[in-house]
């Protein structure tokens, strides 16, 4: 037999491909600068923020044609060319460019003294190029339709990740944070790739498309039935702990407190959007057929997580650690927006869709700001050892006193996180909550609300201190100066700017929400 | 002794994962918990050949390289991260790395 005239190369477009060329090509491009002398400071953070705009603008382009082509899927079916990929693609380039511009900060407000050099490690090349490899895997990820291409962007991201997290080498905690993330991280990742090997066996495919096409025709047989249930399960599971659901959620407090904190912040932000995106495509590509069968369970875990996450976050004492229990609640509500999703007769259900898109895209703006803000006050949050207790609340003492503008930001981005109307973040939570309604899921309404409520607290607490506590007398309280570089400023006032003027006038959001949920199949 | 089937295939490759699942739950050492991360994938690739060849299909058995590929990258991400803790420290066990907690 000739195989090699059965061949037939699967047709390329370039130009929908260009956001991920434009990221591989910032990475290295970055990592062709080892070979050469050290670049001038921010030389590197320019780079990546570059690469990671024109990804962003490609994309933001390719969003405009697709309100007159049909969604498609490229690359022999691997990858789909959609709105609702393509705008968490957009929020992905832009949680880059703000991480490259908050890490030059970051490095350069605290030189290393220990070893006499003047640049710290984070305002190495490595990092910025681990920053693009991992907007790359989430990029992948968000546009995945085919189980195995989302596999390796889920690896690409969370090996990246691991990295990045662990990245402050003088700092224990910094390890540990890796460490925890890598162990926990893999364990999710072997239970999320036996999901999908019970699927295959299943179905006989891995792409989503193919997949659903199949479940649809009604030739699957009653044992069968019971191994996709599992491997459905399994996958579930496995994008639990990504999305950091509670009962999966243990790790997330920790990394996030130990990694450094812009690092954070792009965790919090890249691993959001990636993971809910693709959750949220492979239950509705893939299984929408199945949806009686998993809805329950993402009830569950919504209740669980919107419960838990919220409680927790008003019990910690140090900021970082709430910012990571609220993210956890906030993955809450994104669940709500799927299992609204899942009620697929329903004429709502498409807003479950198009909410946990926006919820998740808005949030990531808001945990970039917001880390941002904290690692402003805790000056980057490396301090050798006693990096812990510069987040701590007590930090934040008396912000206000010394530096308004500042706080004044910080607090609209706390306030958006809050689900305060006139933010962005009201607009996703009504959203989300509104699907939930309209498709006849009142329990998870209440508990959303109730949940949002609760974590109100928590903000609260924090702008208490930044507006109304004396700053902490005696010694050298770190929030005394914030220093406030000129990329930060810009930084926190893009996402400040972004808050308030979808807040304001979210009328853009609601006109495109309805062609985010037209799948390419 | 009966013809193995691919249902038995299968049954060894969920026990392997159930070892390898409990063996991260169980074990203190982060190199032996980070091995059976690598026995959980494995099992998986064993699941995935087996059901290749019930389906006659050869996507499965690609898959299994491209896993092979990740859990090397893994091994290399991994143990950097473990060398650059020990370099620090003298012993290791999950117990030590509790410095984050709350």
């Amino acid at each position: 037999m000739d195989l090699a005239s059965d061949f037939v190369p699967p047709t390329i477009e370039w130009f929908a491909l260009s956001p991920y060329i434009a990221l591989v090509a910032g990475a290295l491009v970055l990592l062709l600068g080892s070979l050469t002398p050290q670049w001038p400071r921010g030389w590197y953070g320019l780079v990546s923020a570059t690469s990671a705009g024109v990804s962003g603008v490609l994309a933001a382009l390719q969003f405009v044609d697709l309100s007159e082509e049909a969604p498609r899927t490229l690359v022999r079916g691997t990858l789909a060319h959609d709105r609702f990929g393509l705008l968490a693609l957009i929020a992905i380039c832009l949680a880059v460019v703000f991480t490259s511009m908050t890490t030059v900060d970051a490095a350069s407000g605290r030189t290393n003294v220990a070893d006499g050099t003047s640049r710290s490690t984070s305002d190495s090349l490595e990092h910025y190029a681990l920053l693009l490899t991992a907007a790359l895997g989430a990029a992948i990820m968000v546009t995945a339709n085919d189980l195995v291409v989302s596999f390796l962007g889920i690896e690409t991201l969370s090996l990246s990740l691991y990295v990045l997290a662990a990245s402050d080498r003088r700092r224990a905690a910094s390890q540990e944070a890796g460490l925890k993330y890598f162990i926990l991280g893999g364990f999710a990742s072997a239970f999320l790739l036996y999901g999908i090997a019970l699927v295959y066996g299943t179905t006989g495919q891995t792409s989503m498309t193919g997949i659903a096409n199949i479940l649809a025709s009604e030739v699957s047989v009653p044992r069968n039935d019971a191994m996709l249930l599992a491997g459905v399960a399994l996958l579930l599971v496995g994008f639990g702990f990504k999305v950091s659901l509670v009962p999966f959620h243990s790790w997330t407090p920790d990394v996030y407190h130990g990694a450094p904190t812009h690092v954070t912040g792009f965790m919090a932000s890249l691993g959001k959007v990636a993971a809910v995106v693709s959750l949220v495509r492979l239950f509705v590509v893939a299984f929408p057929t199945r949806a009686d069968d998993w809805r329950p369970a993402v009830f569950a875990l919504a209740a669980l997580t919107l419960a838990v996450g919220s409680v927790l976050a008003i019990v910690q004492s140090d900021v970082k650690r709430m910012l990571a229990y609220s993210s956890i609640s906030h993955a809450g509500f994104m669940l709500v927006g799927l299992e609204a999703a899942g009620r697929v007769g329903s004429s709502s259900a498409n807003d479950g869709v198009s909410s946990a898109l926006v919820y998740v895209v808005l949030y990531s703006v808001l945990a970039i700001g917001s880390f941002a803000a904290v690692s402003v006050v805790s000056g980057g949050g490396a301090d050798g050892s006693s990096g812990n207790t510069l987040t701590s609340l007590d930090a934040f003492n008396g912000v206000a006193k010394t530096n308004p503008v500042f706080a004044l930001g910080f607090t609209v981005l706390l306030l958006a996180q809050a689900g305060v109307p006139l933010t962005s973040g009201f607009v996703a939570k009504f959203g989300v909550i509104r699907a939930a309604v309209s498709t006849e899921s009142y329990v998870l309404a209440v508990l959303a609300m109730v949940s949002a409520v609760i974590a109100a607290y928590l903000y609260l607490r924090i702008m208490v201190s930044m507006w109304l506590s004396e700053p902490v007398s005696g010694g050298v309280s770190p929030a005394a100066s914030p220093v406030l570089s000129l990329s930060s400023r810009v930084t926190l006032a893009c996402a400040v700017a972004i808050t308030l003027m979808l807040g304001v006038l979210p009328t853009w959001l609601l006109d495109i929400s309805d062609s985010l949920t037209t799948f390419a199949r | 002794m009966p013809e193995p089937t691919t249902l038995s295939y299968l049954i060894v490759a969920a026990l392997l994962f159930v070892i390898g699942t409990v063996g991260v739950m169980v074990r203190r050492n982060p190199l032996v918990m980070f091995m059976c991360i690598e026995l959980m994938l494995n099992a998986v690739n064993l699941s995935f050949v087996a059901l290749a060849r019930e389906l006659t299909d050869i996507d499965g058995q690609t898959i299994v390289f491209f896993v092979l590929v990740v859990a090397a990258a893994e091994v290399v991400v991994g143990l950097g991260i473990i060398v650059a803790i020990m370099r620090n420290r003298s012993s290791l066990t999950a117990d030590d790395m509790a410095e984050l907690k709350g």
